[in-house]
C-alpha cells in the first residue's frame, strides 16, 4: 500500500447552470479531501453530477461558489492565464473518446503536453516515446490513431496524461468504449504507471467490472456525496 | 504548437486541398481577371505609344482618341508649325475603312496615313520589309497582329494584293505593334495614298504630330499650341490616358471586371470559410482537449492563424502561378493577348484580397475554437 495524504479539499462546491430563465443547481455544497497515491473513483448514474464535479476538480469549469484547493493551491483564485499553466504543470487528462489528434503519430500525440510547455519537438517526441515504452506499446508508436485499436489508443491517451508527470490525473471513463478485457489491462496499466505516492488519479466511471481496483469510491447522487467507502455499498 | 497545428490541416488531405482550392481559384480569377482588365483598357493607348517619335498630338477640340476624332483643315499643319517651341510637325491621317482580301474575305480596317516625307507616324519596328517600302505605288504596311488575323498562319503577305475601299492596295511590310482595343487590322501608309484610299469630307487631317524643340517640355509645347491656334494639344502620355479613360467611361468592362473580381472574392470566402468551418467543427474535441491539457487561447490563436497563413500562402502562389501560365500561354498562342503583360500592382492587390479572404474565415473560424470550453471534452 503507498502512502497516502491530503492532496485536493474540496469545500462546499455548488455550481448552477442557467437553462433558459432558470438556474438548475447541479452541485449541492460537496465537501470533500481526495488523498495522494490512490486510485479514487468518481460514480454515479447519468445526471449525478459527477462530470461537473470532475471538470470543477481539474480545473476546466468554475464553480458558483466553494473552493477547491489542489495540492495547496485554491486553483480558482488563480488568474485564468496562471489556471492553464497549473493544468499544464500538475493535471494530466484521459477522455473517454480519447481525443486524439488523429493526424499525428502515437508518439507526437504523446508529446502534446510537453509541446505546449514550450519543449523542442524531437525532445518532446523523444519522451513520448519513452512514455509509450513504459506502457508496452513502444511498437506502435510511429502509427496514426486510426491504425490502433481501441485499447491501444486508449494507451496513447494515457501516455499523453502521464508524459509530463503531472500531480494529478483525471480521467473521463477510460474503459466506455473498450470492451472488458482491454477496459480491464488498461485500469491495470493505469494502476501501474500512474498511481506514486505524490501523484493523485481520479476516475469517473459507472463501469462495475473495475470497480475492484479502487482504493476509494465516491459515490455521487443528485448533486452529492452519498458515499465515500472503500468498496460499492451495498443496496 | 505550429507544427502540431500544420499537421493537423495537412494531414487532412480532402479539407486541406479544398481550402487551398478556394484559396486558388479566388487568386486565380482576380489576377487573371485584372489582368486581362488592365492589358485591355490600355489598348486605348496603343495608337499613341506605338508612334513613339511625337511627343505631341494636336486636334480638333472635340477629339477625344485616336479613334475618335474630328477631321481639321489641311491648314491645322501650319499653324502648329509656326508656334514657336514647335521642332517639327507632321499631318496624321485615321480613318476607318474596309478591305477585301484575294480569298474574299471582307474585313474592317483602319487606314493611317503618315507623313509623306519623314513617314513620322509609322511604327519602327519591321517584322518583314522596311520604311522605304512605302514609296512604291500603292503600297501599305499591315500590323502583325492583323496580318495574323487576315492570313493563315505561316503565310508571308508580302506581295498581296488587296481592294482598300474599291482601290488596290499592296502589302509591302509588317510592322509589329501592340493592338488596339478594337483589335482592328491597321494599314500604314503615306498621307497622299491614305486621301486616296479613304475618301471623304473637305477636311481630312485626323491629327498633327509634334515635337517639342530642345529646353522645352512637351506640356509647355503643347500649352502654346492651344493658346495660339485654339486645337487641342495633347502630351503623349496625357493622349494615351485619354483613350484608356474613354474606355473606362464609355464600356462596360470595369463593371463587369469588377463584378467578376467581386465574384471571385465572394466565392473564395465562401469556400474557404465553409471548408475552414467544416476542418475546425471535426477538429473541436481536439481543440478542446488542447485547452483543458493546458494550451492558453493565444496559442490556440497561433495555431489557427498558422493554418490560415499556410492555405494563403500555397493556395496564393498556386493561383498566381496559373494565372502567370494563363496570361504567358495566351501572349504567345493568340495575337488578341499579344503584349499581354501583368503589372506588378496585381499580384500585390491579390495578395491584399487573399490576405483580407483569410483573415475574415480564420476569425469566424477561431471564434468556435475559442468559444469551446475544455469543459466540453468531458460531456
Amino acid at each position: 500500500m503507498t502512502e497516502t495524504r491530503t492532496a485536493i479539499t474540496i469545500n462546499g462546491i455548488v455550481k448552477e447552470f442557467s437553462a433558459g430563465s432558470q438556474m438548475i443547481r447541479v452541485l449541492h455544497g460537496i465537501d470533500a479531501e481526495v488523498r495522494s497515491g490512490e486510485l479514487t473513483y468518481l460514480v454515479g448514474e447519468s445526471g449525478s453530477g459527477k462530470t461537473t464535479m470532475i471538470s470543477i476538480i481539474a480545473g476546466i469549469l468554475y464553480p458558483t461558489d466553494g473552493s477547491v484547493s489542489v495540492f495547496g493551491q485554491d486553483i480558482y483564485s488563480l488568474s485564468d492565464n496562471d489556471l492553464v499553466r497549473f493544468r499544464l504543470s500538475n493535471i494530466g487528462f484521459i477522455f473517454q473518446q480519447y481525443n486524439l489528434i488523429p493526424t499525428l503519430t502515437a508518439a507526437e500525440n504523446a508529446s502534446v503536453p510537453l509541446v505546449a510547455a514550450g519543449m523542442k519537438r524531437d525532445e518532446a517526441v523523444e519522451r513520448g516515446r519513452d512514455m509509450l515504452d513504459k506502457l508496452n506499446i513502444a511498437d506502435q508508436a510511429d502509427k496514426l490513431p486510426r491504425q490502433l485499436s481501441g485499447g491501444q489508443q486508449q494507451r496513447v491517451a494515457i501516455a499523453r496524461a502521464l508524459v509530463h508527470e503531472p500531480r494529478l490525473v483525471v480521467c473521463d471513463e477510460p474503459t466506455a468504449a473498450l470492451d472488458a478485457k482491454s477496459g480491464r489491462r488498461v485500469m491495470d496499466l493505469l494502476r501501474e504507471v500512474a498511481l506514486a505516492p505524490e501523484r493523485t488519479v481520479i476516475i469517473v466511471t459507472h463501469d462495475n467490472r473495475i470497480f475492484d481496483l479502487a482504493d476509494r469510491i465516491l459515490v455521487m447522487e443528485d448533486g452529492r456525496i452519498t458515499h465515500d467507502g472503500k468498496e460499492m455499498p451495498e443496496h | 504548437m505550429t507544427w502540431i497545428a500544420i499537421r493537423m490541416l495537412t494531414g487532412d488531405r480532402q479539407k486541406f486541398f479544398g481550402l487551398l482550392f478556394g484559396v486558388a481559384f479566388s487568386a486565380l480569377l482576380i489576377s487573371q481577371q485584372l489582368t486581362i482588365f488592365v492589358n485591355l483598357i490600355e489598348r486605348g493607348a496603343t495608337a499613341v505609344y506605338n508612334i513613339p517619335t511625337a511627343n505631341i498630338w494636336v486636334m480638333d477640340p472635340v477629339s477625344r482618341t485616336p479613334d475618335v476624332a474630328l477631321p481639321m483643315p489641311s491648314t491645322a499643319l501650319d499653324k502648329v508649325r509656326s508656334v514657336n517651341g514647335v521642332e517639327w510637325a507632321s499631318p496624321m491621317l485615321r480613318s476607318g475603312a474596309t478591305v477585301r482580301t484575294p480569298e474574299g474575305d471582307l474585313e474592317g480596317v483602319t487606314v493611317v496615313g503618315v507623313d509623306d516625307a519623314t513617314l513620322i507616324g509609322l511604327p519602327k519596328k519591321f517584322v518583314n520589309g522596311s520604311r522605304e517600302a512605302l514609296y512604291e505605288p500603292d503600297a501599305v504596311i499591315i500590323d502583325s497582329v492583323g496580318a495574323a488575323k487576315l492570313f493563315p498562319e505561316g503565310f508571308d503577305p508580302i506581295g498581296v494584293r488587296l481592294e482598300l475601299n474599291d482601290r488596290r492596295a499592296v502589302i509591302r511590310g509588317i510592322v509589329d505593334v501592340d493592338p488596339s482595343f478594337t483589335s482592328q487590322v491597321i494599314l500604314y501608309t503615306r498621307y497622299s495614298n491614305a486621301l486616296a484610299f479613304v475618301p471623304g469630307t473637305r477636311n481630312r487631317m485626323s491629327f498633327v504630330l509634334a515635337n517639342a524643340s530642345e529646353g522645352l517640355t512637351a506640356k509647355q509645347v503643347a500649352t502654346r499650341i492651344t493658346e495660339a491656334t485654339g486645337l487641342k494639344a495633347r502630351t503623349r502620355d496625357e493622349f494615351a490616358r485619354d483613350g484608356v479613360d474613354f474606355i473606362i467611361e464609355n464600356t462596360g468592362i470595369p463593371v463587369n471586371f469588377g463584378i467578376t473580381v467581386a465574384l471571385g472574392f465572394i466565392v473564395g470566402v465562401a469556400i474557404v470559410g465553409l471548408t475552414f468551418s467544416l476542418f475546425i467543427r471535426d477538429n473541436i474535441k481536439q481543440f478542446g482537449a488542447l485547452k483543458a491539457i493546458g494550451v492558453t487561447n493565444n496559442k490556440i490563436r497561433m495555431m489557427v492563424a498558422a493554418q490560415a497563413l499556410l492555405v494563403g500562402l500555397v493556395g496564393y502562389g498556386i493561383g498566381i502561378l496559373l494565372a502567370a501560365i494563363f496570361i504567358s500561354s495566351g501572349a504567345s498562342s493568340s495575337p488578341d493577348f499579344k503584349g499581354f503583360y501583368t503589372p506588378w500592382e496585381i499580384p500585390l492587390l491579390t495578395a491584399a484580397v487573399v490576405i483580407a479572404m483569410i483573415l475574415i474565415t480564420g476569425w469566424l473560424a477561431l471564434r468556435s475554437v475559442l468559444k469551446t470550453e475544455p469543459a466540453e471534452v468531458f460531456r
